[in-house]
């Protein structure tokens, strides 16, 4: 493959602490941010789950702070970066500053992909902080192809050397997906990487991952096991394998990740299996971001609702990542609603 | 001010801020519009103001004050750095600022809940659309009951969200907090903002978590709750609870809805619309004389 080198970012300890209700203890970040480190991944994306900040009644209180797991993970990297995610409206410039000096070298400041301009001064403040400056445009599938080209030219302007489209409800298919790459490579300069974050909702996490890449993106987000939101994101082991038989070089030593993914995060870290089921495929086909699943799953076991009613539903509203606080609302509407139509 | 004769209110801005300022002002009793200032001659907020028949100055603030002979008070919806220049003028002539843009010079007022307790501010800063909507209830919880943390999120439609609030997002998110600890009571609290960009827009809605512990029932919390949405729906007719207030596991969730007037803004611009309509309610308790 001619072109820039492919970097492998894996994000099971920031993605991955969606999937199990951000209680990460310290000792799994270091024995997973060590193993990655030595497998030779470009960066680790590390921290809550809805990026600094997040710390909340709304989206859930972590075990440690994000500080604590960045020092956990700063500590035993030798050659990997260490990413955070913040996003404008939840984390503020002050959380960036503070990651910056626990050992986060890479931000990746995220915004509904129709919002790109409300991130402008975080990727500032990113450069000026001496630190790798990217773009997560989340809620990807809302714009079409040249929507999204013209946030990216926001980004771009910005200072951001990488943007990824973000399919944070897993539901973009593999044509979306290439449409989406070759449209921003076109137009972003070459000093702009592009880069694919998926969810495996509707299970192409990997089969659009791989799309991406053929299309021109150098970046791809991944998590062992596929430890993340929903139906969780590209496999990070499934990834370097398909890739090293396409013979695209990762640079990733694969045989010890295969190892960390089952027997230290399937075995110890997971508790809901991640798996395309019911509810993450319901999600993938009605565009709900996956970082919703266990909210929606604990407000259906309060109001004694169908998780799956509840996803369509935001679905029809068309919620955007961050708004985990209409599932509690609509949750207690919808059984309402039946209590009514049982009388 | 004598019985009788209303407060004399200027409009300084002629975006869409200031242009419903206008309408609300017009629909007021209590106020009389003495003149609305902008800076470019054919802006449609200018032409709007022109065409109601008020005293109209392309040239600022200062046309303005050539112009009008006696104004007592001055809402300003231009930006924060233009604030920062008007400031000082207003202040020089004794004319009394309402400040919509994020400048934050003044005292932070939500009306329902603290501007009683400033008879004589010169300067009021209105903080955030997001302190309007959820100030008033956590202070009415925390009326009842200590409240060591109070958390709220605020979505608002894309289209609503102007270059300021875009720009200094940090800093909407900031003020919010600290004027949830500082006026409503909270001993420590977060804001979150969300835009989503839905067609047709969303109404703005607010989620507020309040950390009660044991220390209030569902019933209380219900009346309080019930009591200061009242309060703001007095002067914002479309602020409401969205659903019944929830308890469980000691934190209390309340949602608001925020629908807007549709005096100009449309009515899904609810976040503007508790902005204009809080600014103009400052207005009308100072020209009643409330406050003192």
């Amino acid at each position: 493959m001619t072109g820039p080198a492919l970097r492998i970012v894996d994000t099971t300890l920031r993605d991955g602490s969606h999937a199990i209700a951000h209680q990460f203890t310290v000792d799994q970040v270091t024995t997973i941010a060590g193993a990655l480190d030595r497998a030779g991944v470009w960066a680790i994306a590390v921290g809550h789950g809805d990026g600094l900040g997040a710390n909340s009644l709304q989206y859930g209180r972590p075990l440690h702070t994000d500080e604590e797991l960045l020092s956990a993970a700063a500590a035993v990297r030798k050659q990997a970066e260490i990413a955070i995610a913040i996003l404008p409206g939840i984390g503020t410039k002050e959380d960036l500053e503070r990651a910056r000096a626990a050992g986060a070298t890479v931000a990746r400041v995220s915004t509904v992909v129709t919002e790109a301009d409300i991130g402008v001064q975080h990727l500032g403040l990113a450069r000026e902080l001496g630190m790798t400056a990217h773009s997560h445009l989340n809620t990807a599938h809302l714009l079409d192809p040249d929507g999204l080209v013209e946030q990216c030219k926001i980004v771009a302007g910005a200072g951001s050397t990488g943007v990824f489209i973000v399919d944070s409800a897993g539901a973009l298919l593999t044509d979306d997906v290439r449409r989406r790459v070759a449209a921003m490579r076109a137009a972003l300069p070459d000093d702009v990487a592009v880069g694919m974050h998926e969810h495996n909702n509707l299970a192409l996490g990997v089969a659009n991952t791989v799309a991406a890449i053929q299309e021109g993106a150098t970046l791809v987000d991944v998590s062992l096991a596929g430890l993340g939101a929903g139906g969780g994101n590209c496999q990070t082991e499934a990834l370097i394998a398909v890739l090293e038989k396409m013979g695209i070089k990762t640079g990733v030593d694969l045989w010890p990740l295969l190892d960390v993914a089952d027997d230290v995060v399937r075995a110890q870290v997971m508790r809901r299996r991640i798996e395309v089921d019911r509810l993450t495929i319901t999600m993938g086909y009605a565009s709900v971001p996956a970082s919703y699943l266990l909210h929606a799953i604990r407000a259906a076991e309060r109001f004694g609702l169908d998780t799956r009613d509840i996803i369509v539903e935001l679905g029809r509203r068309k919620v955007v990542v961050g708004q985990e606080d209409m599932i509690l609302g609509l949750a207690a509407e919808m059984a309402g609603v039946q209590a009514q139509e049982e009388r | 001010m004598g019985a009788g004769s209303r407060l004399r209110v200027a409009i300084i801005g002629t975006g869409n801020i200031g242009t419903d300022l206008m309408f609300k002002v017009e629909r007021s009793p209590l106020l009389e519009l003495a003149g609305v200032a902008g800076i470019d001659p054919s802006s449609p907020g200018l032409r709007l103001a022109r065409e109601h028949g008020h005293p109209v100055s392309d040239t600022g603030l200062a046309g303005l004050l050539d112009l009008v002979p006696h104004i007592d008070l001055a809402f300003d919806a231009t930006s924060a750095r233009t604030h920062l220049e008007h400031a000082p003028v207003l202040a020089e002539r004794g004319i009394r600022s309402v400040d919509l843009t994020p400048a934050a010079l003044g005292p932070a007022i939500v009306p329902p809940v603290n501007l009683a307790a400033y008879p004589d501010a010169a300067e009021i800063n209105l903080v955030t659309c997001g302190a309007q909507a959820t100030v008033p209830i956590v202070a009415a919880v925390s009326r009842l009951a200590e409240l060591p943390y109070a958390e709220t999120v605020s979505t608002v439609a894309s289209r609503s969200a102007g270059p300021g609030t875009r720009n200094n997002i940090d800093e909407f998110t900031t003020a919010t907090a600290r004027s949830l600890e500082r006026i409503g009571g909270a001993a420590k609290a977060k804001a979150i903002i969300i835009l989503n960009p839905a067609d047709p827009p969303i109404q703005m809605r607010n989620t507020i978590y309040l950390d009660v512990g044991d220390r209030l029932s569902l019933d209380a919390l219900t009346t309080a709750v019930t009591a200061a949405a009242a309060d703001v729906a007095a002067y914002v007719p479309g602020y409401r609870l969205a659903a019944a207030p929830q308890l469980a596991d000691g934190i209390a969730t309340v949602m608001i809805e925020v629908e807007g007037a549709a005096d100009f803004l449309p009515a899904f611009a609810g976040n503007l619309d508790i902005m204009t309509s809080a600014a103009v309610r400052v207005a009308e308790l100072y020209a009643t004389g409330v406050t003192a």
